[in-house]
């Protein structure tokens, strides 16, 4: 059976959920699987540690002034030299910006296969197949690898993680290998810095609001509600339309595709090119006025009322409940 | 400056999915540019206006793909590529050979000096094409792209690339280079009356994908098991005062959904 790489992404050397949820696919079926991890400075015994805990056996370090932001070509160079001295199988990642980004160039250059944000996974001796969604979740299908290493993107949130106790993994620095020198990501603006809530592709919890909102400033009755939940806040295209929220918020055929624990959609009566990208979500609650909305024949709880005054009223209890 | 833009025609997001053996039935389906192009087409008829070049549109597909190149030749594109094979074979190439056989088509049409693409299809989500477009031509990239600003002097761009929540890494590029757009880079226009007469003027080279040097031959996965995903039925329905409907949430979120 072929042994995987996994592309750990981390903040602040804390591995995020969703890197750590394709070691334990991965390791849960049997596979060997060796984890990399790229930084500026790391703490590498908490990321080996992490990593071994769902089940990496060992832990390529790649530390290099240059690696404070991602940098596609130093990466891609890195993990395609790692790849190809390791006998390794399967490259594997997250379904993240980074991973969606990465993945695509490095399956060409390690003429493999891929399959990007997918859902499942099934080995069967050395045969690898991954399920995907297609055309926004509204279908699904098989993508079977057969020639080349199979490179896989999970999508967050899907797999899960394991009880922890895997094991520990071993440290193994490794040079950066340094791309054509072509382009240089310089810097971040804006967004994450001063915001502290999730993101939405891989938050657990998702409050998300509609046109009915009216204005961008009604956001922040689901702002609040989203802080006291530790949810992320999205939008439909209509309320991104409309100009009530930036286009980074919205969720659906046209923005971002969601799989949270817990939806909460305000005043979204459920077009199907917003259903196409979150209906995946565990439970998903909806208010909204209107009886008819389609959005209530997939929720699992309905309220029908004016979120204005619903909203408010749900957080005042959640917090309650929470305290 | 010579400025390429590859589009896909993709199924109208308001489609519903009819699978068959080979997946999507495309019959009855109605065809549209892929949304993501729409800027990716802006973009290059503006960076084209600025620096007084020229841009072709390019498509891989059979023959209705050229219907997706109109609407970029109405909007303002000079010319067109069309990569032919037939519906069969499309539907065994997987994102690998599209992106090799664009790539020889950018190889053996250019030189080229941006090549614009839309950042996702909205068919297959795969995010692939571009990325792989770069590795193959070994062209620089820069994905999901809000902001561009493009120095044909240099031979350099600068492109803001959204990642997660709300943030924007900062990339320079030297061209010749890959830019990949998202919603928000620009406001797609419309096409004008003339803009669609003209259009019917406008050339369209084709090229063979077998003349390319590959096929449904290369590809390196197969796709199977399709699917529709289950069905979710509706759950409970509450009325009441807000108050009351707070009540019943919270309650059924911690104590049936156990997610509180």
């Amino acid at each position: 059976m072929a042994k995987a790489l996994v592309l750990i992404e981390h903040k602040d050397s804390k591995a995020k959920k969703a890197s750590l949820e394709v070691v334990h696919a991965l390791h849960s079926q049997g596979v060997e699987v060796e984890a990399i991890v790229f930084g500026a400075t790391l703490d590498k015994d908490t990321l080996a540690t992490d990593c071994g805990a769902q089940g990496a056996k060992k832990l390529h370090v790649v530390s290099d002034a240059s690696l404070g932001f991602y940098q596609a070509e130093n990466y891609s160079a890195t993990v395609e030299n790692t790849f190809k001295a390791g006998s390794f199988g399967i490259l594997a990642a997250a379904a993240t910006a980074l991973g969606k980004d990465l993945l695509p160039s490095l399956s060409v250059k390690l003429e493999g296969g891929l399959g990007v944000d997918c859902t499942g996974l099934t080995i069967n001796g050395d045969k690898v197949s991954a399920k995907r969604p297609m055309l926004a979740g509204k279908y699904f299908a098989t993508v079977n690898f057969k020639s080349g290493p199979a490179v896989i993107s999970f999508r967050p949130n899907v797999m899960g993680l394991g009880d922890g106790s895997a094991g520990k993994a071993e440290i193994a620095n490794v040079a950066m290998t340094p791309g054509a020198g072509k382009a240089k990501t310089t810097g971040i603006e804006g967004g994450a810095q001063g915001n502290s809530r999730p993101d939405l592709a891989e938050a657990e919890r998702i409050v998300s609001g509609g046109r009915s909102l009216k204005s961008a400033e009604n956001f922040k009755i689901l702002e609040e509600l989203a802080d006291t939940l530790g949810a992320a806040v999205g939008a439909s295209r209509a309320a991104v339309d409309a100009g009530y929220a930036p286009h980074s918020m919205q969720v659906g055929q046209t923005g971002k595709t969601v799989n949270p624990i817990l939806y909460v959609a305000c005043g979204i009566s459920g077009a199907i090119q917003h259903m196409a990208g979150m209906k995946t979500s565990k439970f998903i609650v909806a208010i909204n006025t209107d009886e008819e909305a389609p959005i209530f024949q997939k929720a699992d709880y309905g309220a029908i009322g004016d979120l204005f005054e619903v909203v408010p009223a749900l957080n005042k209890e959640i917090k309650a409940l929470l305290e | 400056m010579k400025i390429a833009v590859v589009v896909k025609q993709t199924p109208d997001t308001e489609t519903k999915a009819n699978l068959g053996a080979a997946g999507l039935e495309t019959n009855g389906v109605k065809f549209i540019l892929n949304p993501y192009d729409e800027f990716a087409v802006e973009e290059a008829i503006n960076v084209r206006d600025k620096v007084k070049g020229e841009a072709t549109v390019i498509s891989l597909g059979p023959d209705r793909v050229i219907d997706a190149m109109r609407t970029a030749l109405a909007m303002g594109c000079d010319n067109a590529i069309h990569v032919k094979v037939s519906e069969e074979d499309l539907a065994k190439c997987d994102s690998y050979v599209v992106a090799k056989g664009l790539a020889e088509a950018i190889k053996q049409k250019g030189p080229f000096d941006l090549v614009f693409a839309g950042k996702q299809a909205i068919d297959d989500d795969a995010l692939a094409v571009p990325q792989m477009l770069a590795a193959f031509l070994d062209w620089p990239r820069a994905t999901v792209v809000t902001k561009l600003e493009v120095n044909a002097e240099a031979k350099t761009a600068k492109a803001n690339r959204a990642i997660e929540a709300g943030a924007e890494e900062v990339i320079e590029l030297q061209l010749p280079a890959i830019i990949a757009a998202n919603k928000g880079l620009n406001t797609p226009r419309y096409a004008s009356l003339p803009g669609i007469m003209k259009a019917k003027k406008k050339p369209v080279d084709v090229l063979e994908l077998s003349a390319l040097g590959t096929g449904p031959q290369d590809s390196k996965v197969e796709m199977g098991g399709f699917e529709l995903p289950p069905e979710k039925q509706a759950g409970k329905i509450f009325k009441g005062s807000a108050e009351e409907l707070a009540k019943q949430i919270a309650s059924a979120l911690r104590n049936e959904a156990k997610v509180l």
